[in-house]
């Protein structure tokens, strides 16, 4: 009897690996964690988000370093990080690589987000704030503190981008687990990072969200720009859920804070 | 096309009314006439429900009107006839046309007929309302406190203590400024181009989004409290419910920058949504701000269903305007120095 038994489960335990060995074989990115379901159905990616990473410093593997305004010393400091992009470094076409190294060394007058610009994508998604997935059925929304930039996701009645924008338009669809997200029709003036990594109007953005954990997904994008790179490169990292009781998206009207920077130069000045 | 919706009869027991939405097509088809008829035997809408069973309010909506917040002081009625309805309409859209004359200078800043910015060229909504305010009955938003007169007076002389308008960007209006428009509110009020709202629900949310500077009210359903009253924001913060049919959206934790109508910071606005038709909401809304007002007032627009998408508005990033003024007031005033100079050399 208790042989028995025994064979029994090794046999269960055998038959179980051979089936989990199989799967894993099968496709490369068996998804190890089902995501509980929306309403209709769909895995619910509802939730506030945020990196937890260096990558709005510099996608790329970077030591710290610096802030870039010596007056703000170690708490505008760059924090280290390994990086963000698979295979560590961007393939740049040299002239791309050459815009890049000018945009590191102009930054502090050229990076977007120092004037409170709309960050563009995937930038907005690691941005040092969080943000909001709102799921329905037709249109997925991602909300994000930094300058309320806001994205629709298209889930029906796909189209190709009407115009060209900051954010982009995004096509979605549900592959299994995850969202995928297509984004094309952005201008050529987001950067992805305060490093001056960079891409132009020809940007095609393909994201994948999807959940890892009751408090993580797992995002990954690939990044298409013929004009700049010699070819598609990838980001992966995680998001994590803002699990704190009362979570919100809050207000960062940062324009109040850049106009100083921006306008200051036309203000009156005071009669002598 | 004339869209009947009635006015839930446990907020206003007997008022029933059609309000008529107008949408014009580019090649300006006269609005249909508006018509008012006892509607107290049709049936109240029930709108369908989300996937999480909450009353259906998503789309694309417009509170694009003609109607003032205020009734004009030669009215005394609350509701026009359809006749002097179309007749108020035809009025204001000449006054915007008017500014398209060649020459004018307003011409040179937006010729708004063009570009079919009037509100004229796409869906606006229409009732024989004479005002949006509803409480007071005379459709007037009410005398002001002492202490609120003084505070009108106060923030005033601080403007004008900072100089001229365009004596620097902050002396600019909000708006112009790409902070905060009208649209976003609380109230959301109406703006006289791209009146354009989004509505998205999911379990627990209600996100609406204003055209306008792509501003995002995300309203939290779980009945969590305001924040400390030290966390004060623009739009405030807004906390929601449903009350049968009916989103209820409380907000407080104003900031006062951009004062309402001349209210305090500790203003609490009550907003309204009710699904009244398959193209109408019904928004209604209430001011409380016992320093300000001795009582609450109230206002109440239809808002109409319209076409997506709604596009980026990215306002801050190509403010090329707000530049503009203010190296233009300052051309103006190196002119009159050289010119002053010149005179006095003589």
């Amino acid at each position: 009897m208790r042989n028995r038994l025994v064979t029994l489960t090794t046999v269960t335990v055998i038959a179980a690996a051979g089936v989990l060995l199989t799967t894993t074989a099968g496709t490369a990115q068996a998804p190890a964690y089902r995501a509980p379901r929306a309403a209709d159905g769909k895995p619910n990616l509802n939730g506030i988000w945020q990196a937890l990473n260096t990558a709005n410093w510099d996608i790329e593997a970077h030591a710290a370093g610096p802030s870039v305004v010596r007056e703000l010393g170690a708490s505008a400091a760059v924090p280290a990080g390994l990086g963000v992009v698979e295979g560590g470094e961007i393939p740049y076409r040299p002239e791309a690589l050459a815009k890049k190294k000018e945009n590191y060394t102009n930054r502090l007058k050229l990076d977007p987000e120092i004037k409170c610009y709309l960050p563009g994508v995937p930038r907005s998604t690691y941005m040092p704030f969080p943000f909001q997935i709102i799921q329905s059925q037709q249109h997925i929304m991602m909300v994000h503190e930094f300058a309320g930039a806001v994205r629709t996701i298209y889930m029906e009645n796909h189209v190709e981008a009407p115009a060209d924008s900051w954010m982009g338009w995004s096509n979605g669809r549900w592959e299994g687990e995850t969202l995928v997200v297509d984004t094309k029709g952005f201008n050529d003036l987001s950067w992805f990072d305060r490093a001056g990594n960079h891409h132009s109007e020809a940007l095609h953005v393909i994201e994948r969200f999807t959940a890892r954990s009751p408090e993580t997904l797992m995002y990954e994008v690939t990044i298409e720009d013929p004009k700049v790179f010699t070819r598609p490169w990838k980001m992966s990292m995680p998001l994590y859920r803002r699990v704190e009781r009362n979570a919100q998206i809050m207000e960062f009207r940062c324009v109040e804070f850049v106009e100083d920077l921006i306008y200051g130069h036309l203000r009156k000045q005071p009669s002598k | 096309m004339n869209h009947r919706f009635r006015v839930p009869a446990r907020v206003l027991a007997t008022l029933t009314l059609i309000v008529v939405l107008v949408s014009i097509p580019v090649a300006g088809q006269a609005p249909s006439t508006a018509s008012r008829t006892n509607g107290t035997a049709a049936k109240p809408y029930t709108p369908s429900r989300t996937p999480d069973g909450q009353p259906d309010l998503q789309g694309f909506w417009t509170n694009s009107t003609y109607t003032p917040l205020e009734r004009p002081k030669d009215v005394t009625k609350e509701y026009y006839t359809p006749e002097e309805a179309a007749a108020a309409i035809k009025l204001v859209a000449e006054r915007e046309n008017e500014q398209t004359e060649p020459g004018t200078t307003a011409d040179v800043h937006y010729d708004f007929s063009q570009f079919g910015l009037d509100r004229s060229q796409s869906t606006f909504t229409q009732s024989l309302r004479t005002s949006l305010i509803v409480d007071p009955p005379e459709g007037r938003i009410p005398s002001m406190t002492a202490e609120g007169e003084k505070r009108v007076a106060d923030r005033a002389a601080a403007r004008k203590a900072l100089g001229g308008q365009y004596d620097s960007v902050q002396n600019m209006p909000i708006g112009s400024r790409c902070i905060v428009m009208a649209g976003a509110g609380p109230p959301m009020m109406n703006a006289g181009y791209n009146a354009n709202y989004q509505i998205v629900q999911a379990a627990g949310y209600v996100m609406i989004l204003t055209e306008m500077i792509h501003d995002v009210r995300i309203i939290p359903l779980d009945g969590r409290p305001q924040p400390p009253p030290g966390v004060r924001q623009w739009t405030g913060v807004s906390r929601g419910r449903w009350e049968g049919q009916t989103l209820v959206v409380e907000t407080t934790n104003f900031n006062g920058k951009n004062p309402f109508r001349g209210a305090s910071e500790n203003m609490r606005v009550t907003e309204r949504f009710t699904r009244t038709a398959e193209d109408t909401i019904l928004y209604k809304f209430t001011i409380d701000d016992p320093s300000t007002w001795a009582k609450p007032w109230s206002a109440e627009m239809p808002m109409a269903r319209t076409q997506g998408p709604i596009f980026e508005f990215a306002c801050h990033e190509t403010n090329y305007g707000i530049a503009n003024i203010l190296a233009g007031a300052r051309a103006d005033e190196k002119r009159a120095a050289e010119a002053a100079a010149k005179t006095g050399s003589k």
